[in-house]
Formats: C-alpha cells, structure tokens, sequence
C-alpha cells in the first residue's frame, strides 16, 4: 500500500531535516525538501483522476477536523468501549441511515443494515450474518434494546409484492425478500380491497413485526427478553409525510 | 461528575423550558434530548429509550428534513447512491460520522467486522441481495469495504483456537470468512504482538473481501468494464486516521505463441 510507506518516508525526512538542519549542506536541504514534496503531491495525486476518492478523503478531513479532534475526551472513551444501549435493524437504503433518522451519536447504536430491515429466524447454515449481529450485540454488548426499523418506499418490499415474477429473476434478492411473506401474506388477505400503494405501506410495517416475532427465535433473545433485560422495538419513518412511529413488543399479561 | 450536579443541571434546563415558552422548537428538541442523556448518565435506569428515539427523530426532522424540502422532495422519489459501502457494525464507526455521507450518498451493509463472503446462494443470502440490488438496479459506481481499529470481529477471528473450537452460535462461523487473512498474517507476522497482528489482520480481511467481491459474476463484469471501482479503507479511531486505497484488477490477454 504506496500511501503509508510515503507516509512513513516523509515523517521519517522531516525528523532528519530537524536534526541535522545546523549541520546539513544546502544542497543536499534542497534535494530532501524536493522529495517530501514529490511523496505529498505523489499521496493527493494518486486519488487525482478519481472524484469519488476524493469525496471519502474531503469528508473525512471534515469529520477529523470538525469532530474528532475537538472531542479528544469523547473519542478516547470511545476508543477503549464501546456501550451502545441499542442494536437497530435498519435498511440499506441510502436514504434511511438510521444515525441519521434518529440523530444517534457515535457510540450509541450498534448497526445491522440489510436489504429491507429483515431478521430471518433462527438458522445457522443461511444466516449467519444477521446471527453473528445479534449475538454480538445480545451476549457481548448486552445492549438493552432491538429496534428493527422500516420505511416507506421500500425497495425490498416492492421486490416482495411483485413475487413471483417469472419475467425477472435474481441469484440472491428473490430469496432474501421472502423472508418477508409471512407479512406480506396478512396483509392481502386482511387488506384485498387497498389499493397496492396503500398495502406496500403496511406490509412495510407488518414486516417490521414479522422481524420482531422472528428475533424470539434467537435463544439468547428469547431468554433476555424473558428475563426482562432486553427490550424489543419496531420502528416506521414514512419519509412522505417525515414522520416516524415507534412501537414495542410486551412481555407482560394483559389483564 | 457528582450526582448533585447532574442534578442541579437537569433542573437548570427543565425551568429553562418551562420558564421559556416561546423556545424554538429546535432547542426545546435539544434540551430535552440533553436533559435525557444527564439523566441517564446520573443514573442508568432512568434511560428511557422511547423518549431517546423520539427526541432525536424531532432533531433530525427540525434541523435536517425541514431545512432541505428539495433534497428530501427528490429522495422520496428514487434513490441514485454512487457508493455500495460495507462497514462493521460497531457503534463506533458510522459512516455517516465519520466519511460526513448525507442521505442518499451511500447505500450500506453493516454486518460483524465488515465481511464480504464468497458468492453462496445458500449461506449467504443476505450480503448477496444487496450488492445484487446495488450494482444492477442502483448501478452504484463504486464498492468500498472499510475496516477500523479494535474491531472485536476481527479480534474474535484471529482468536479462534489451532484446533478449530468454537463456542458461538454463529459469530466464529461468520468471521472465519476473512480466515485467509488470519493465516497470512499468523504466518508472515510473526514477530509482532496480537495486537498489532489483529491491526494487520483488520486491513488484510479488507483485501480478502474485496476479493471475494469478485466472486460475484455482476461485479467481476462491472470491474472489467470499469463501471464498478473497489476500494478498500481502514479508519483508524484511536490515532484519528483513514486510509484509502483501489483494488487493482486486470485482465490481460493471453497470448497465443
């Protein structure tokens, strides 16, 4: 990786320039400022053709120097744990990054994105990603809550409503959406007369509770939340009207 | 911080929202997301996570969806991302934070030490839709897998016993994707601490993903066709540092002698 051995290179040339500065021939200062500076314009040039490169560096210039750096407290805590009180389940829509949605800080939301905010149940030969999240987050972190979060527009869900579909097929999406039929299901059969707009806006939430229902067959979710140490949340942000619904699992008998 | 002062705080800014009707509703929002954040660091059962939700959904809407109609008007219709981003899911190392991406800049997968498995129907379903969804519906131009420091993924991996044991229902089975990266690190590396194998470990688990990016047919042919970059990153939170670079792939014609 040529950028940190031209980092190294140059902290390394700065420190000789600073120790023999008294001593060193002119001509020889010249020749070692005229490297560094070849090795730094070298560094920016190498994301020179490349504007999206340059996007990630611009906004982590941002971050370093507006956040990071004016918060050596916070991020030195941070650094050594990390004591999120929530996992979230969120969408890989670019629009509903849930930090973002719900204004977390860094630190307080431990994150599991996916396509259309889906937990699968239980199953250690097809799921281990979403698995190793929440055990992770369950059994390690011991947060206190689960908020798997949905939205409107959902492009997972719309996939779900147009199966099946034999004029469009996918390796992996077809598969994955299906998680969500269950949801899906309920809704036609209770909502036939809607129109379809109308019932992709509710299977976005059924789903949500599908995902819910599906977290029980974790053991160790199952266990915390009989135990009363966790928590489960669904969440709904309808970026048409900017509103967002929470709502809770209970545990509770109700008399 | 004694708990008195928490104390005197809270009260402080509860008159100064009773006392002050006519307080915008952007700084009510505010102190009353403060105000929960003081009580739940003077004492941990008063967190209450519905008011935290509701709270930062009232910020996030005054200061953000309120202030950007055309943005948000525009999002609501479709979404263009230029970015398929895998991160960890570590609280830590948002991206969001940490690369400033707005809504709409980057679609994102966040799993456990930021893994991209080899293309598996079966096994892995998940990570597959959505970069399925990314490259041919979303045509994101590129895919960019960032690691970070202190990644307890990865920590995990390089702490798999020699004989293969596990204990986890599916963590150790999750993070044995990126197994390649442990071996050449254990193997080339010797002479370093686990620490700073596991930081070694952190970017060469990068690269193993992005190798395993090519292993989906629709990526390998964006590659080539130099529609799709890869990029690989590695941010560093205790020494405040982000490391960027390009998976270089070509394919040269044989020659025929």
């Amino acid at each position: 990786m040529a950028k940190h051995s031209a980092e190294v290179v140059i902290e390394g040339l700065k420190k000789i320039l600073i120790k023999e500065k008294e001593g060193m021939d002119e001509e020889v200062q010249g020749i070692v400022e005229m490297f560094m500076a070849e090795l730094q314009g070298g560094m920016a040039a190498s994301h020179q053709h490349d504007p999206d490169a340059q996007r990630l560096e611009r906004g982590f210039d941002f971050f370093k120097n507006k956040i990071f750096d004016k918060n050596p407290e916070f991020f030195e805590a941070l650094a050594k744990k990390q004591q999120p009180r929530f996992l979230v389940i969120g969408c890989s829509d670019s629009r509903v990054n849930p930090p973002t949605i719900l204004n977390f800080n860094l630190g307080e939301a431990f994150m599991s994105r996916n396509i259309g905010n889906m937990v699968p149940q239980f199953d250690q030969l097809r799921h281990a990603e979403i698995g190793s999240v929440i055990e992770y987050a369950v059994k390690h972190l011991e947060v206190a809550n689960i908020l798997v979060m949905g939205h409107s527009h959902c492009g997972g869900i719309e996939r779900l409503m147009e199966l099946p579909d034999p004029t469009l097929t996918h390796d992996f999406l077809d598969e994955w959406v299906k998680i969500g039929l269950p949801a899906k299901n309920k809704v036609l059969e209770q909502c036939n007369h809607l129109g379809t707009e109308e019932q992709k806006r509710l299977v976005e939430k059924e789903s949500v509770k599908n995902s819910m229902a599906n977290l029980l067959t974790y053991p160790f979710v199952r266990n915390a939340v009989v135990n009363g140490t966790i928590t489960l949340r669904g969440g709904y942000y309808n970026f048409d009207s900017g509103t967002f619904q929470q709502w809770k699992l209970c545990t509770k008998p109700m008399p | 911080m004694g708990s008195q002062s928490y104390e005197e705080a809270i009260a402080a800014l509860s008159k100064l929202l009773s006392d002050k009707a006519d307080l915008g509703s952007v700084a009510a929002a505010k102190i009353k997301q403060l105000t929960a954040e003081l009580e739940a660091a003077a004492d941990p059962a008063k967190f209450d996570p519905v008011k935290r939700i509701e709270t930062g959904f009232v910020s996030f809407k005054k200061e953000k969806f309120e202030k950007n109609p055309d943005l948000y008007g525009t999002l609501a219709k479709g979404q263009s991302p230029k970015f398929l981003v895998f991160a960890c899911s570590d609280s830590r190392v948002c991206p969001s934070h940490i690369l400033d991406f707005q809504p709409g800049e980057a679609f994102m997968v966040r799993n456990i030490a930021n893994m991209v498995p080899p293309y598996d129907t079966t096994k892995y379903s998940g990570v597959g839709a959505a970069i399925e969804y990314a490259v041919m519906h979303l045509k994101v131009e590129n895919i960019v897998v960032i690691g970070h420091s202190c990644c307890g993924g990865i920590k995990g991996l390089m702490s798999i016993p020699e004989d293969g044991t596990t204990a986890s229902d599916f963590i150790e089975q999750w993070v044995s994707i990126c197994a390649p990266a442990k071996n050449k690190v254990k193997s080339e590396l010797t002479e370093l601490s686990f620490a700073e194998q596991c930081t070694n470990c952190e970017k060469e688990a990068v690269n193993v993903s992005l190798g395993n990016l090519l292993t989906y047919p629709y990526v390998r042919e964006a590659v080539v066709k130099k529609s799709v970059i890869l990029k690989g990153a590695h941010y560093d939170f205790v020494n405040g540092k982000f490391d960027l670079w390009d998976l270089d792939f070509k394919i040269t014609p044989t020659l025929a002698v």
